[in-house]
């Protein structure tokens, strides 16, 4: 079996018991939007504030595993204060990440043009791969992100 | 006599296989169980010597897997006391049981503002079906409570039952491993005017079962949590009730007649199972009920008490308060059903940490959400067990255990 140091990588471990930007946003100005795991019961709550194409503050919520905890802990460090375009990018060097196909309805660039991504911490989450039931755990706030992300561009 | 998981264990063979390396420590039977050698070679006899479609053909083969299905009903019927082999109606699972009952009966017999009552601690497949009459006929759904000790609470059951037209429970919790008072129940709702219906799901495959004794006018169970192949599940109800429901889904097997203007059904059970039938699966399932009444339910039931009370002393003497295992203590009260949260570790982690040392264990909301939110967590860890596990299996998971703390506690 693959090494659970792979899954558990420390710096995961670092973000899962001391979350960066937990809490949550006055709605509006942001906008909040829930995401579930029907599997396992995992929630993770987005908290977003999009002005002018920028995410100017995100905070996060709910309960769940160490790696959707995280995922969702390095993913609002890496967005804060980026705009939405580079967002997309990268969403979708996040989803290649974790061996996802391009999402044919997503309006980022594909792989072809796209900038090469530094995704830094959420590198760590790589391991997660190998262990292919645990890939919507990492995942799912990236979900929740477009999904709020959207509906503040729809408002706006 | 006691039964022997040792040589038990010899009957199923998957039990042969490793894990990582390591000896299989199946503690996950409330979610399915493994199937022992009897089971499996009733499945492929089937496929090998006589498959052919049922009740349609006059050669031999088709005599002889109509048979083998009606057979089938037979053991089925006899092993949970029904009294006509014709209260057995063959289901894709318990799921499809319960939702028969609501497509057909409650379709039929319910109106808006009708009560069904069903408890906090049902499994999603006792709560959907109803919040789906809800919505479409304006059924009034009513829930019993659960105490902090995993029980239901029957405080109020004559306030909840006042009105109601049915009342809908787990004999067994497959969370909390809680064992409800099925009879008391079923007599309050006749009291009340209120039929019983009893998802036995996680019962029929660990207690005697008797439909009779439990007083219940629907049974629902699967097959596949009874040591029976997937894909095949029970739905018992009384003959009177069969009788006036109207068909469940329309198609072949059960019609009398088709004209362009319309049809008549064929009689109960084949009434309720259009289409050609999961004829292996039911063959399986009677090779199973064999092999449970081989060893025997009173047996089957001592083993689960014994074992379940090892594991609830030993989780408890070696974690104290750093485990907090869910329902009732006694378990004479409960089925060999654990969920557990340990050191406030996710259950996810728990139950890949676990992995590593082949013990698979269940980890999520276990299809009951609403309890999940009773009970104050999103997610638990959930050891079951069954005929095959002793108490080695509930030392690997105790030793296992501990593994969790190398990643998640500083």
């Amino acid at each position: 079996m693959p090494d659970l140091e792979d899954l558990y990588r420390e710096i995961i471990l670092d973000h899962y018991r001391n979350p960066r930007n937990r809490g949550e946003l006055d709605t509006p100005p942001a906008v909040r939007a829930e995401g579930f795991n029907p599997l396992c019961g995992d929630e993770v709550i987005i908290y977003v504030q999009v002005a002018d194409g920028v995410i100017e503050d995100i905070k996060f919520g709910g309960q769940g595993c160490s790696i959707s905890q995280a995922s969702s802990s390095m993913m609002s460090a890496a967005v804060k204060g980026r705009t939405v375009e580079e967002l997309q990018h990268f969403n979708q060097a996040f989803r290649s990440m974790m061996s996802i196909e391009p999402d044919p309805d997503d309006p980022a660039p594909t792989n072809g043009n796209s900038p090469d991504v530094k995704l830094g911490d959420l590198e760590a989450l790589k391991g997660v791969v190998k262990f292919p039931v645990r890939i919507k755990c990492a995942t799912l706030s990236w979900h929740t992100l477009t999904q709020a992300v959207e509906e503040a561009q729809a408002d706006s | 006599m006691a039964l022997d998981p040792g040589s038990i264990r010899d009957d199923f063979p998957i039990m042969c296989r490793q894990v990582h390396g390591r000896r299989l420590v199946y503690l996950d039977s409330a979610a399915t169980s493994h199937k022992p050698r009897p089971v499996i070679d009733a499945v492929t006899d089937y496929y090998e010597r006589f498959n052919s479609n049922v009740h349609r053909g006059s050669y031999q083969l088709a005599v002889e897997a109509t048979e083998a299905l009606e057979e089938a009903r037979k053991k089925v019927a006899d092993f949970i006391g029904a009294s006509q082999d014709s209260e057995i109606i063959f289901a894709k699972n318990a799921t499809e049981a319960i939702n028969l009952v609501a497509r057909t009966w409650g379709r039929t017999n319910l109106g808006p503002g009708d009560p069904v009552v069903i408890t906090e601690l049902e499994h999603h497949a006792n709560i959907v079906p109803w919040h789906m009459l809800a919505a479409e006929q304006g059924i009034e759904l009513r829930w019993i409570p659960i105490r902090s000790d995993g029980h239901l609470d029957l405080t109020d059951l004559d306030r909840l039952l006042d009105g109601a037209r049915l009342l809908s429970v787990a004999a067994v919790s497959n969370v909390l491993g809680t064992i409800n008072p099925i009879r008391q129940l079923a007599d309050a709702a006749h009291e009340a005017g209120a039929l019983m219906m009893v998802d036995a799901s996680q019962y029929t495959p660990h207690l005697p079962t008797d439909v009779a004794e439990m007083g219940a006018d629907f049974v629902a169970f699967t097959g596949h949590k009874m040591c029976g192949p997937t894909g095949i599940g029970v739905l018992w109800a009384k003959s009177e009730l069969l009788e006036a429901m109207p068909p469940f889904l329309g198609g072949g097997e059960m019609i009398l007649n088709v004209t362009k203007e319309g049809f008549s059904t064929a009689a109960v059970p084949w009434k309720f199972e259009a289409g050609t039938p999961p004829i292996a699966e039911a063959v399986g399932l009677g090779a199973a009920v064999d092999y449970l009444s081989g060893l025997g339910m009173e047996q089957v039931r001592e083993h689960e008490v014994a074992l379940t009370g090892y594991a609830l002393r030993t989780l408890n003497q070696r974690y104290g308060d750093d485990i907090t295992i869910h329902g009732p203590t006694e378990p004479a009260e409960r089925g060999g059903v654990l969920s557990f949260e340990y050191k406030g570790i996710h259950p996810h982690d728990v139950a890949q940490v676990l992995d590593r040392s082949a013990v698979c264990v269940r980890a999520g909301h276990h299809c009951a959400k609403p309890l999940m939110r009773v009970l104050g967590c999103s997610a638990t860890s959930r050891a079951s067990m069954y005929v095959y596990n002793d108490e080695s299996d509930v030392d690997a998971l105790a030793d296992a255990l501990a593994d969790a703390d190398a990643f998640f506690i500083e």
